[in-house]
């Protein structure tokens, strides 16, 4: 392909065959990108843009301890979702406008509906805490605090505020994204009612 | 005129099939009368270019609905601006400014690459036009912006009134000229592995194609950080966003790539990683283009969600990158490894640099494309989102910020220099920023403390290396000013950038570590306190604009009493597509920015308002100015320009140009 003769030059050795290792280094961005392309392949085809499904659904929560907020709200684990209740588990973060703005739908859940709401509060401080709740209530039964962040991963989320639902066995029937309006609150006391997304 | 434009775009096809036909024939036939016509095309499929783009700006401007883009997304009574802007917030025109941008990229080559060797450049525009001619027929085939509508509306239904901004409209050309602007990287690289000429001197060359491109990225991303963070009200300056994403990592690849070509010139080592970059570079950005058409991503920035186009350009992207990748499993074998050096060294930092920066890129690649690869594989679905990304790209961030202050001060070959009397001062004054922040503004976060050191650290290890060239400069009885004016630009470039980068860290700590949040329902005369300003909600009126309706809240704002400023963020109500939209108040001050929203009212005479101090924000859009501006410094340095003026000097026989290492 060269665009002229190339004749061996007296500097340069000829060129030794090459080792199979170093072969297969500089053909690795090739098949790297391969790959992708069967990735992508696959992936095209129509699909609805709101819809962002949890890995979760139908899934175990996963393995986690917190500690708690306060006295009278402890801190939360992988157990207190399989007492046999139906539980909400809500991400949470005083920092959050929206999490501030849904904090009396889940007043509503917890009072009217008679559900239990725990909240997994991601990299926050309690006084901060403290000023929302003092303002616009405190829902929760337990709290975990998630100070490293690290809980939050394991539950997959994008961002807060999101809200799941956990059967009474601890597995994740439902997740909403995003803070929970006033018109929705029937419909996810009617999942944790009947178990059933 | 859309028949015009139509017919520019064809004759643009047909000029890019002949670019790429005839210099290569004349390479192979060794033919100078063919491989001199590839200059002459790539200026004329400028002209086409231009001229497609300008008759549908022109459709745009007239309100010629029977153009069916115009109709669908203009409005006779939308501003002038963004009836410009409009021709570009849409797929088929932002497509079209693509491929003009890659037109004008090829056409810069053909125009100013004049010091290249002749054959090299009618090979590099070969590959431009094998580029322009698969984006042409996707165009012309799957997405043409020309086509006419039957009946003709009275009316056309409006452009998506979040693009109705002066951020947004400046946003897309400037990426795109930066994402366009690496594929003469791209050419380049494959011209060079098809020509076996990597080495010292093509590294000079393609250089400042390099810079010019990440000079735009860079104002790109700054520009759609900055518009998120005004526009999208929702207080943040970046969301690890698919999109986001897709315009981050080929700012990281070629971030990597003009470090790594320093290296290649210098020392000719890195032969393969640099052209790799080069090629990577310009595959990241067509896939960027690519992730924001096709709609495999889910994200809030598709607008243009359609398989089939999305299956076209997969089959282009295929081409290429597989294409160039396979070039380069083929040939990166016979490019001889270059010289080997000492790990404390100018080059050995920059070689850290490289795999810090290749790192981090792996990460949001991973975190970007692993939820789609895990969901071809097993079905499983996930999405990564913010977490994911501060706790993988945030700790390889910091030691590439690190090591940025000690790069400059280490020599080639060998560091023997006084490094450590070198790195006093910033260290001195990395502690004194910690001791500062922790002490007197009570900031208590771990990576916010590391934050401050990092951004005091690199400032002022800058400031050093510029006072050392005052010391050591040759200036004789020369004035300082004499002095300064003789550090090459390459280093004010350097300088500018990397203070560029502290002045961004420091931006970005600072806002998250010190700013201050109120959600408050206040009635009119209320007030809340947000850090040490007091919002005082003072009004709340209708207000018309051209195309929406709004309700304006005014804040007055007053510190200790004194009056600061009165700011007003707007609920606004488009009816032409309907739509609501928010524009939060901002008031820059010197020491941040005031930022208020007006949100709902809440049925019993008050309004829910969102109120922020965001000490230092603007900061992080001030370094990204720093450093775009350093990379535009950097290539007006007269070494690249002299350097390149003698190609004699230079073996212009591939074969020698290896053997002459």
């Amino acid at each position: 392909m060269t665009a002229s003769p190339t004749p061996p030059s007296p500097s340069r050795p000829p060129a030794a065959p090459m080792p199979l290792s170093r072969k297969l280094l500089v053909a690795l961005p090739v098949l790297v990108f391969a790959g992708l392309v069967a990735v992508f392949v696959s992936q095209l085809k129509p699909k609805d843009p709101n819809a962002v499904p949890s890995a979760l659904l139908g899934k175990p929560a996963p393995e986690f301890s917190l500690p708690g907020y306060d006295a009278e709200h402890p801190g939360l684990a992988t157990a207190d979702l399989r007492q046999g209740t139906v539980t909400v588990v809500n991400i949470f973060a005083s920092w959050c406008a929206p999490c501030v703005a849904e904090l009396p739908q889940l007043q509503r859940l917890a009072e009217d509906h008679g559900v239990v709401v725990h909240a997994i509060a991601w990299k926050d401080k309690p006084d901060d805490m403290a000023a929302v709740f003092a303002r616009a209530g405190n829902p929760f039964r337990r709290i975990g605090m998630d100070n490293e962040g690290r809980t939050v991963i394991d539950w997959g989320i994008a961002g807060v505020p999101e809200t799941f639902i956990v059967d009474g066995r601890g597995t994740i029937i439902h997740r909403h994204i995003g803070d929970i309006r006033p018109e929705q609150v029937a419909r996810i006391a009617e999942i944790v009612r009947t178990g059933k997304p | 005129m859309a028949e015009l434009g139509h017919l520019s775009l064809w004759l643009a096809l047909a000029i890019s099939l002949l670019q790429v036909v005839l210099p290569s024939l004349g390479l192979a036939r060794r033919d100078g009368r063919l491989v001199a016509l590839a200059v002459p095309a790539a200026q004329t499929q400028v002209l086409l270019a231009l001229a497609a783009f300008g008759a549908l700006t022109w459709c745009f401007v007239t309100s010629d609905f029977s153009v069916r883009i115009v109709a669908s997304n203009s409005h006779t009574l939308k501003p002038m601006l963004y009836k410009v802007t409009g021709v570009w917030g849409n797929h088929e025109g932002s497509l079209l400014l693509w491929v003009a941008m890659l037109a004008l990229a090829g056409g810069a080559v053909a125009t100013f690459g004049r010091r290249l060797d002749a054959g090299f450049r009618a090979r590099v525009l070969a590959v431009q036009g094998l580029i322009a001619v698969g984006f042409y027929a996707f165009l012309l085939i799957t997405s043409n912006p020309f086509a006419r509508l039957l009946p003709v509306p009275e009316q056309g239904s409006g452009l998506n009134p979040i693009l109705q901004d002066p951020g947004l409209a400046f946003h897309p050309p400037m990426l795109y000229l930066g994402y366009v602007g690496l594929s003469v990287a791209f050419s380049f690289a494959v011209a060079a592995l098809l020509e076996n000429r990597v080495g010292p001197a093509w590294a000079r060359e393609v250089r400042p194609w390099v810079l010019a491109a990440w000079a735009a990225l860079t104002g790109g991303l700054a520009l759609g950080s900055w518009w998120a963070y005004y526009e999208l009200g929702w207080g943040g300056w970046w969301f690890w966003d698919p999109v986001e994403n897709a315009a981050l990592m080929p700012w990281l690849a070629a971030t990597a790539l003009f470090h790594s070509a320093v290296v290649l010139e210098k020392r000719d080592a890195l032969r393969n990683w640099t052209v790799l970059l080069a090629v990577v570079a310009f595959s990241l950005s067509m896939l960027g283009t690519f992730i924001v058409r096709s709609g495999v991503l889910t994200s809030v920035h598709a607008f243009a969600v359609d398989p089939e186009r999305g299956l076209f350009i997969l089959i282009l992207l295929a081409f290429y990158i597989g294409g160039a990748l396979t070039l380069y499993a083929w040939r990166a074998g016979q490019v001889q490894a270059g010289a080997t050096f000492a790990a404390v060294s100018r080059e050995g930092a920059l070689v850290a640099n490289n795999l810090l920066l290749s790192a981090a890129l792996g990460t949001v690649f991973m975190g970007t494309l692993y939820p789609l690869a895990l969901e071809a594989l097993t079905g499983e679905q996930i999405s990564v989102g913010a977490p994911y990304f501060n706790a993988t790209f945030t700790p390889l961030m910091v030691p590439l910020i690190a090591l940025m202050a000690v790069g400059p001060f280490l020599t080639w070959r060998r560091a023997h220099n006084r490094l450590a009397s070198a790195l006093a001062l910033p260290a001195a004054a990395a502690i004194g920023a910690t001791l500062t922040a922790y002490a007197f503004a009570d900031t208590r976060g771990a990576l916010a403390l590391v934050g401050f050191a990092l951004a005091a650290w690199l400032a002022v290890a800058v400031m050093v290396e510029l006072s050392g060239h005052l010391r050591h400069g040759r200036g004789g009885a020369g004035s300082t000013w004499a002095r300064l004016r003789r550090i090459p630009r390459a280093a004010w470039g350097m300088s500018l950038a990397h203070l560029g980068v502290a002045v961004t860290v420091f931006g970005v700590t600072a806002s998250g570590a010190w700013q201050q949040e109120t959600l408050a329902n206040l009635r009119l005369g209320e007030s809340a306190l947000a850090g040490p300003y007091r919002y005082t909600l003072a009004s709340v009126m209708p207000v018309a604009g051209d195309n929406f309706t709004a309700l304006e809240g005014r804040f007055a704002v007053t510190r200790d009493g004194r009056a600061i400023a009165v700011m007003t963020s707007q609920a606004r109500a488009y009816t032409s597509p309907p739509m609501e939209t928010t524009e939060a108040g901002i008031k820059p001050l010197w020491g941040g920015d005031l930022y208020a929203v007006l949100g709902k009212p809440d049925g019993r005479g008050g309004w829910q308002v969102r109120l922020h101090w965001k000490p230092f924000i603007p900061w992080i859009w001030y370094g990204s100015v720093l450093m775009a501006l350093g990379g535009i410094v950097a290539l007006t340095d007269r070494r690249g320009r002299a350097s390149a003026a003698v190609p004699a000097a230079e073996p212009v026989d591939p074969v020698n140009a290896l053997a002459a290492e």
